[in-house]
């Protein structure tokens, strides 16, 4: 497709800009200027109330399911293996949306009936879980043998080796899968829109809806994610760096 | 102090132990040699209960763990605390620093006062020569120096017995000599030392009496004068040629 861009100046003084046959008036400037800026604050909102906290509760929720989880996969006890051989299966061999649908049309369908917001909640937690347990079983397992001897050694409990030794060098590792982790779930929680929580996606709808300016609209709310998820990774930096001073380089 | 009867070690189909039988008086240095696979480093392990033992019992000061039934956590603990060991590739703790790592075992296991520990510890860097490195963390440390926070770290837990586990065996060898002078120096302290080396100057020097492994069984035990000059049995003369 040819692209040809001209201008051409109307007698009373303004610009009228092509795009093929696409024309920008400078009226209709002036209209995207003022939704853009109105719809901020809503769309800010959404992600104030429900995409930051449902991204950071679930992360932490999920941390903690993942971490469980990844000490039964690499137990020894048999029957704890497989339900978390199970769970990390089913999660990850389903899709997301397909889970939350579950959690909310599903449960509620048979008067099981949570709240969009909960149903958010549980089903973000059971998916990071997942996804992070993996992180951390390779993780831990990436921690030389010798750590645990000499943790056994100076008279420490299983539980205490892990805390004191093990999960805090395990971390350092895990930090740039977690990252990663973490700046898809800030994302997936657009999903959320289609369980009804009215997040920062479902905001960007809305108004969408009401106002027809749809690629506007849909733009503005992929560069709010884009700006949350670049200052995620400017902290995953620093956090690496923090970690990284006791090791040899 | 410490006194093994009948200890038996495998390892799937494999015998690592056959029948290890040994007595160890307080205040011994004992030097254990031996080819690779015979044995040595698994015994000591033995002892620290890193690994289980299959069958046999261990006796060290007043606890004894007979393996022939199963042993209890409580049980293993309690044996474990009689000895500490130092590893052949340090295995410090590196997220924490020197003085970190020797308090680690007071303070979380032993419960003792930060402060207390603390001063325990600096006494201990110090005596091992490592007053002015408290706060480094090992990879700032070179392996002679880190060998010597694992001894620091091991003696924080007032063991009976102290296990060294080729303890220079990962070392440059122009830093070898400043931990065999430390273990020299505890030696001379009387504590109760057990030894697996490759260090037959240390054996000869330091050692009460040197133990010769092979096969997973003790073949010959005698002074290091002795050992080193008329051994008994022919395999014990075939190592000695072959590591002079």
């Amino acid at each position: 497709m040819k692209m040809a861009r001209t201008m051409k100046f109307q007698k009373d003084g303004s610009v009228k800009m092509f795009w093929n046959n696409l024309t920008i008036e400078p009226e209709k400037m002036e209209r995207y200027l003022d939704i853009a800026q109105s719809s901020l604050l809503p769309l800010l909102e959404g992600a104030l109330v429900y995409t930051l906290p449902l991204t950071l509760i679930t992360f932490s929720l999920g941390l903690m399911i993942a971490v469980l989880t990844a000490l039964a996969r690499i137990s020894t006890i048999k029957p704890l293996q497989w339900i978390a051989r199970f769970y990390v299966s089913a999660i990850r061999g389903t899709p997301l949306l397909v889970q939350l649908f579950i959690l909310f049309y599903g449960l509620g369908s048979i008067g099981i009936v949570i709240d969009p917001f909960p149903a958010a909640i549980v089903g973000f937690s059971l998916n990071v879980g997942a996804y992070a347990s993996e992180v951390i079983r390779a993780a831990i397992l990436s921690i030389p043998k010798g750590q645990w001897e000499a943790a056994h050694m100076i008279g420490m409990s299983y539980s205490q080796s892990l805390r004191r030794v093990i999960l805090p060098q395990a971390t350092r590792v895990s930090i740039p899968p977690l990252s990663n982790t973490f700046i898809s779930l800030v994302k997936d929680t657009s999903l959320a829109s289609l369980i009804l929580v009215t997040e920062m996606f479902r905001r960007a709808q809305e108004i969408a809806a009401t106002t027809y300016e749809v690629l506007l609209l849909y733009t503005e709310v992929a560069m709010l994610y884009w700006i949350i998820c670049f200052i995620l990774s400017l902290i995953q930096g620093r956090l690496e760096h923090r970690f990284d001073r006791y090791v040899a380089r | 102090m410490i006194s093994v009867n009948g200890l038996h070690k495998q390892f799937g189909n494999l015998e690592v132990l056959k029948g290890i039988d040994v007595k160890v008086n307080k205040g011994q240095v004992i030097v254990v040699i031996g080819p690779s696979g015979s044995g040595k480093t698994t015994l000591l392990r033995c002892l620290n209960i890193l690994e289980m033992p299959t069958s046999g019992s261990i006796t060290i000061d007043d606890e004894t763990g007979d393996f022939s039934k199963p042993v209890g956590k409580r049980k293993i603990d309690l044996l474990r605390r009689k000895s500490a060991m130092v590893f052949q590739h340090y295995n410090l703790f590196p997220h924490m620093t020197a003085l970190q790592n020797v308090m680690e075992g007071p303070v979380i296991v032993k419960k003792l006062p930060k402060a207390e520990a603390r001063k325990k510890a600096e006494q201990l860097l110090n005596k091992v020569g490592l007053g002015d490195k408290l706060d480094f963390y090992p990879h700032q440390l070179s392996g002679g120096q880190q060998q010597r926070v694992g001894i620091a770290r091991a003696l924080a837990l007032e063991p009976k017995v102290m296990l060294f586990d080729e303890p220079t065996s990962a070392l440059d060898p122009e830093l070898v000599g400043e931990v065999l002078q430390v273990m020299k120096d505890l030696a001379g302290e009387g504590i109760t030392m057990v030894v697996v080396t490759h260090e037959m100057r240390f054996a000869n020097d330091v050692a009460d009496e040197v133990i010769f492994m092979d096969e997973g069984k003790i073949l010959e035990r005698s002074k290091p004068s002795e050992m080193f000059t008329h051994p008994k049995e022919e395999r014990t003369k075939q190592f000695l040629n072959l590591i002079q």
